[in-house]
C-alpha cells in the first residue's frame, strides 16, 4: 500500500456531468477549452472561477467546485459567450441549471444576496403576474438583512424619482390571466422552488 | 581509356534564360570570346535554349558543323542535363559528350548587379567545362538483367497488400512471414477506427486472397537468413522453420491440441489465454495448419512426450522434421516487418498488476474471437470492469524514458476502445488521460468528438502519477491540467496505450539487407517527401509500420506505393544503370581494400588472391568516395578523373591569378 500523496486528490463524479447535461440540455462535452467565452465575458473580473473553467469542472464532475463558486451567481446572462462559442455551448443556460441545483441541494452560496434578490424578484411576479417594486424591495431588504441607512436612503431617493414620473405604484397591479400564468409556473418548475 | 580531347569538335550554346542569365551576363561577348577557344568549332546564343526552337538550333548546328561534343551554358544540370543529353543522343552523339556549364545558379544570380564580373565568370565557367569535356569518355549505360520476381518480408496488412498488388500486376511474389500465420497485428484487433469495421471484414479476405493467389508463394513460419546481390538480381536464403507436422497428411482434426499437456501463454491473445505446444495461432489462421513450438514442446525438453503423435490417426506428426533452407532469386524486395509495442517496464509507476493491461490486450478482450468472447472481463478475477482508465502516451513523446516520437494511432484506438467498451458494458464509465488528441486522419476528429459527446467517455487532460492496488480496485492518481485539479479514480482496470516500436530484430534485418534503420530502429526512406517508400539501396522498398507508426489507411497507402514502384521498375525489359561510375585501373591496384570499407553501397569486392578490387556496375552510384580514398589512385571515376579536375582548376587559377 502506497503512502498518502502530498496533494488532495479529488474524485470526479461523472453522474454530476450527466445530471447537468440532461437537466440543462447544454452539450457541455463539446467544449475544447478555447476560452473564447472567458475572453468575451464582461463579468469575468468579478468571478472567482472563469466561465471556461466552470464548463470544464462540470465536464469532469467537480460538483463542489462548481456549486460553491461565485461565478454561477455573478453571470449576467448577457450571452456574449454563447454567441461566440464555436461549439454552441449555452453557458447562461448552464449557469441557470447550476443555480437550481445549488439551491435545491442547499449548497452554501458564495453570493447570498443574488438568490435572495432572485426570490424577492420572483415572488410578486408569481402572485400578481407583474412586478410590484415596493414589495420586491421590502422583501429583499428583510431577507437579505440589508438594513444599512445609507442604502435605504439611496433606495428612497430612487423610489421618489420613479414615483414622480409615474413609474412606481403603491399598490400591486394584478394581470387577468393569473391562472394561465400559474399553469406556466407549474409546468416549468414542476413544483420545484423558484 | 583516357582521352586526348584532340578529336572533339565542340559546339557551345549559351542560353539567355529570358533575362535570368542575359541581364547580368553579356551573352554576345561570351559567344565572341568562346568562339576562338581551342576545340570550339561553333558557338551561339539564344533566348530559351530548352524550348523547341532552341533545341532545333542545336540540332541544326550539330549537322552543319559536324559537332561531336556539346556544351550547354545555362541553368543547373539538375534541371536540363537530361533534356540536352537526350537531344544529342537523338542526333547520334554519345550523351556523355554533352556537359552543362552552370552560368545561372553559379554566376548570373549571385552576381546579378555586376555585369562585368558575371560576364567574366561565365566565360571562365564555360572554358573550364570545355577543358573537362575534352577528356570525357564516351559511355554506354550498363545493362542489368531484371529478374521480375519480388520478395515481400512480413505478412501483415502492409505485406499482404504489397504482395497482392504486385501479384495482380502479373508478377511472381514470394511472401515470407516469421510467425505461423499471416494477418499480422490487424488480425488481433477488435475493430478499426473510425468506421468500426471488424478485422474479419478487412484482413480475413486479404489473407484468403493471398493463400489462394496463383502468383504468391507463401512461406509462413520462416525467416530471412541471407540476402545478397543487387536490384534485379537478389539471391535470398529463406529458412522455413520445422513445423514437425506433415502438412500433406494432417486433416486439421484438432485432436492433438486436446491431448497436448503443455500450455504456454498465447501470443495471439497477448498472454490473456493459453495455447498448447502444438497449436494453430487462431481459428482463421493462414496457412490453416498446426505447428509444434519446439521450444515449449515436452517431446524436445524432457522425457520425450509423444501424446500428439499417439493420438494422430494420420501419422502426420514428425518430430524429426528439420528446418529447410530455400533459395530464391528475385528482382526486388518489399520490407514490411511491422511493429511491436514497447515493453511495460518503461513505466514502473503503473505497477505490475494483472488488471493493468496494454492496448493490444484490450483489443483481444473486446474481440468476439478473444478469450472472453467479446465481453470485457478483467484478467485478475473475470469481473466485468465498471470503471476503466486509459492512459495515453505511455512510452511515446517521452524522450527521457521512452521514445521521443508520437505513436500516432493511440489517440484514435483509445477513443475506439472506449466506445466499444461502452457498447459491451453500457453502465460502464471510461476515463482517458491524454496529453493532446491527435486526430488528423479523415473522419477521425468527428469520431473522437462523438466518443466524447455520445460515448460519454470522460477525457482528462494530463498524466497519471501512480496506479496501485487498493483492495478490489486500482487507485489511479492523476491530474487534469485544464483545471489544475488532482484526480483520483478507483478503477477496475487500467489500459496503457503503449508506444509502437519496430520489431526487435529490425536492426539485424537492416544489416542483412544493407538498408538504414534510424536510432529508433525504424527503416529509413530515401527521401521523406520525394521517395517515401524507397530505400537508399535500389530495389528495396518499404511498406507499413516498419518505417514509422502508421494506421491502416497509411499502411495500405505505403504498401500500394511500394507495389507501384516495383511495377514501374518491372515495366522495363532490363535495367539501365548510369555508367558515370567508378572503375579500377587494374595495373595500379594493390588490393589494399580501403575502397571496400569506404563504399556505402557495398559495390566493391576484393579478390584477395589477385589483390585486385572490382566495381559492380549495377550497384555503384558514382559517389566518388572510393576514388578520393584510393592511395594508389587506381580507383577512378569515369568522366571525373583527376586530370579533368586539374584542367578545371587550371582555367580558374589562370583567370583569377
Amino acid at each position: 500500500m502506497a503512502s498518502k500523496p502530498k496533494y488532495n486528490n479529488t474524485v470526479c463524479d461523472p453522474s454530476f456531468a450527466a445530471q447537468v447535461r440532461e437537466r440543462s440540455g447544454v452539450e457541455i462535452e463539446r467544449c475544447y477549452q478555447c476560452m473564447t467565452c472567458t475572453l468575451g465575458c464582461d463579468a469575468n473580473f468579478a468571478m472567482d472561477v472563469a466561465p471556461n473553467q466552470i464548463v470544464r469542472l462540470t465536464q469532469i464532475g467537480m460538483k463542489e467546485a462548481v456549486l460553491t463558486s461565485s461565478s454561477i451567481w455573478v453571470c449576467t446572462s448577457c450571452e456574449a459567450c454563447v454567441t461566440r462559442c464555436p461549439n454552441e455551448i449555452n453557458i447562461p443556460h448552464l449557469m441557470d441549471c447550476l443555480h437550481q441545483i445549488a439551491l435545491e441541494e442547499e449548497t452554501p452560496v458564495k453570493e447570498p444576496a443574488v438568490p435572495v434578490f432572485h426570490r424577492a424578484f420572483m415572488a410578486p411576479v408569481r402572485q400578481f403576474g407583474r412586478q410590484f417594486e415596493v414589495l420586491m424591495t421590502g422583501l429583499f431588504i428583510l431577507k437579505a438583512r440589508k438594513f444599512s441607512l445609507r442604502d435605504m436612503l439611496t433606495n428612497a431617493k430612487l423610489g421618489f424619482g420613479m414615483f414622480t414620473r409615474g413609474k412606481l405604484k403603491f399598490g400591486p397591479h394584478r394581470i387577468k390571466g393569473t391562472k394561465a400564468m400559474n399553469d406556466i409556473f407549474q409546468k416549468t418548475l414542476g413544483g420545484r422552488g423558484t | 581509356m583516357e582521352q586526348s580531347g584532340k578529336d572533339k569538335r565542340i559546339g557551345v550554346f549559351v542560353c539567355h534564360c529570358g533575362l535570368n542569365v542575359a541581364q547580368s551576363v553579356d551573352v554576345e561577348k561570351v559567344v565572341q570570346e568562346i568562339s576562338s577557344y581551342p576545340g570550339v568549332v561553333h558557338a551561339e546564343h539564344y533566348q530559351y535554349m530548352c524550348s523547341e526552337p532552341g533545341q532545333e538550333l542545336i540540332r541544326k548546328a550539330i549537322k552543319d558543323h559536324n559537332l561531336n561534343a556539346v556544351i550547354n551554358a545555362n541553368c543547373s544540370p539538375s534541371l536540363h542535363e537530361k533534356t540536352f543529353r537526350g537531344l544529342v543522343q537523338a542526333e547520334g552523339l554519345n550523351p556523355y559528350h554533352q556537359e552543362v556549364a552552370n552560368i545561372r545558379e553559379h554566376c548570373s544570380w549571385p552576381h546579378a548587379n555586376d555585369r562585368q564580373t558575371a560576364t567574366r565568370k561565365a566565360i571562365a565557367i564555360i572554358k573550364a567545362t570545355i577543358d573537362r569535356l575534352k577528356l570525357n569518355m564516351a559511355l554506354t549505360p550498363a545493362v542489368i538483367n531484371l529478374n521480375k520476381k519480388v520478395l515481400v518480408i512480413g505478412g501483415g496488412v502492409a505485406g499482404m497488400q504489397a504482395a497482392l498488388r504486385i501479384a495482380n500486376g502479373g508478377y511472381e511474389v514470394v511472401l515470407v512471414e516469421s510467425s505461423p500465420s499471416i494477418g499480422g497485428h490487424a488480425a488481433q484487433l477488435s475493430g478499426t477506427f473510425p468506421t468500426l469495421d471488424r478485422p474479419a471484414c478487412l484482413v480475413a479476405p486479404m489473407m484468403a486472397e493471398v493463400a489462394a493467389h496463383p502468383r504468391i508463394r507463401l512461406y509462413a513460419y520462416a525467416d530471412i537468413e541471407e540476402v545478397s546481390g543487387y536490384v534485379g538480381n537478389f539471391a535470398v536464403k529463406i529458412r522455413a522453420k520445422a513445423t514437425c507436422v506433415d502438412e500433406t497428411k494432417c486433416t486439421n482434426c484438432g485432436r492433438c491440441f486436446e491431448v497436448c499437456p503443455v500450455a504456454v501463454p498465447s501470443e495471439f491473445d497477448r498472454g490473456l489465454s493459453d495455447r498448447k505446444a502444438i497449436y494453430r495461432p487462431f481459428a482463421q489462421a493462414v496457412p490453416f495448419r498446426p505447428v509444434i513450438d519446439v521450444l515449449s514442446c515436452a517431446h524436445f525438453s524432457d522425457d520425450g512426450c509423444s501424446a500428439c503423435e499417439q493420438v494422430c490417426s494420420e501419422n502426420a506428426i514428425s518430430y524429426d522434421q528439420k528446418d529447410t533452407v530455400i533459395e530464391e532469386e528475385l528482382g526486388a524486395i518489399v520490407v514490411a516487418t511491422g511493429y511491436d509495442l514497447i515493453t511495460r517496464g518503461i513505466a514502473p509507476e503503473y505497477s505490475d498488476d494483472p488488471d493493468i493491461i496494454d492496448g493490444m490486450q484490450l483489443e483481444r478482450l473486446l474481440s468476439p474471437t478473444g478469450p472472453t468472447g467479446g465481453v470485457v472481463k478483467r484478467p485478475s478475477d473475470g469481473k466485468v470492469p465498471k470503471e476503466v482508465v486509459f492512459i495515453q502516451c505511455v512510452g511515446s513523446r517521452d524522450q527521457e524514458h521512452g521514445k521521443s516520437y508520437c505513436s500516432r494511432v493511440c489517440c484514435l484506438y483509445v477513443a475506439k476502445q472506449s466506445l466499444l467498451y461502452k457498447r459491451s458494458i453500457p453502465e460502464g464509465q471510461a476515463y482517458v488521460f491524454y496529453m493532446d488528441i491527435r486526430s488528423d486522419v479523415k473522419g477521425t476528429e468527428e469520431f473522437v468528438q462523438n466518443v466524447v459527446e455520445k460515448g460519454r467517455t470522460m477525457y482528462l487532460r494530463g498524466r497519471v502519477s501512480k496506479v496501485f492496488r487498493d483492495g478490489d480496485k486500482l487507485k489511479v492518481w492523476g491530474v487534469d491540467t485544464l483545471t489544475g485539479k488532482s484526480i483520483e479514480i478507483a478503477a477496475d482496470m487500467v489500459v496503457l496505450a503503449t508506444a509502437m516500436v519496430p520489431r526487435t530484430d529490425a536492426k539485424d534485418l537492416a544489416r542483412v539487407l544493407n538498408i538504414i534503420a534510424d536510432q529508433n530502429g525504424f527503416f529509413t526512406e530515401a527521401h521523406l517527401k520525394l521517395r517515401p517508400v524507397d530505400t537508399l539501396t535500389s530495389g528495396i522498398y518499404l511498406a507499413g509500420t516498419a518505417q514509422w507508426p502508421k494506421d491502416i489507411p497509411d499502411t495500405i497507402a505505403s504498401a500500394s506505393g511500394a507495389a507501384s514502384r516495383i511495377l514501374s521498375l518491372f515495366s522495363r525489359e532490363e535495367l539501365l544503370h548510369d555508367p558515370a561510375i567508378a572503375y579500377v585501373d587494374e595495373e595500379l591496384c594493390v588490393g589494399c581494400g580501403q575502397c571496400v570499407s569506404i563504399c556505402a553501397y557495398k559495390a566493391i569486392t576484393l579478390d584477395e588472391k589477385q589483390k585486385l578490387a572490382s566495381v559492380n556496375e549495377a550497384i555503384c552510384e558514382g559517389c566518388g568516395a572510393c576514388a578520393a580514398t584510393c592511395p594508389s589512385k587506381a580507383m577512378k571515376h569515369k568522366n571525373w578523373t583527376p586530370k579533368q579536375f586539374f584542367n578545371i582548376v587550371d582555367v580558374f587559377t589562370k583567370e583569377y591569378e
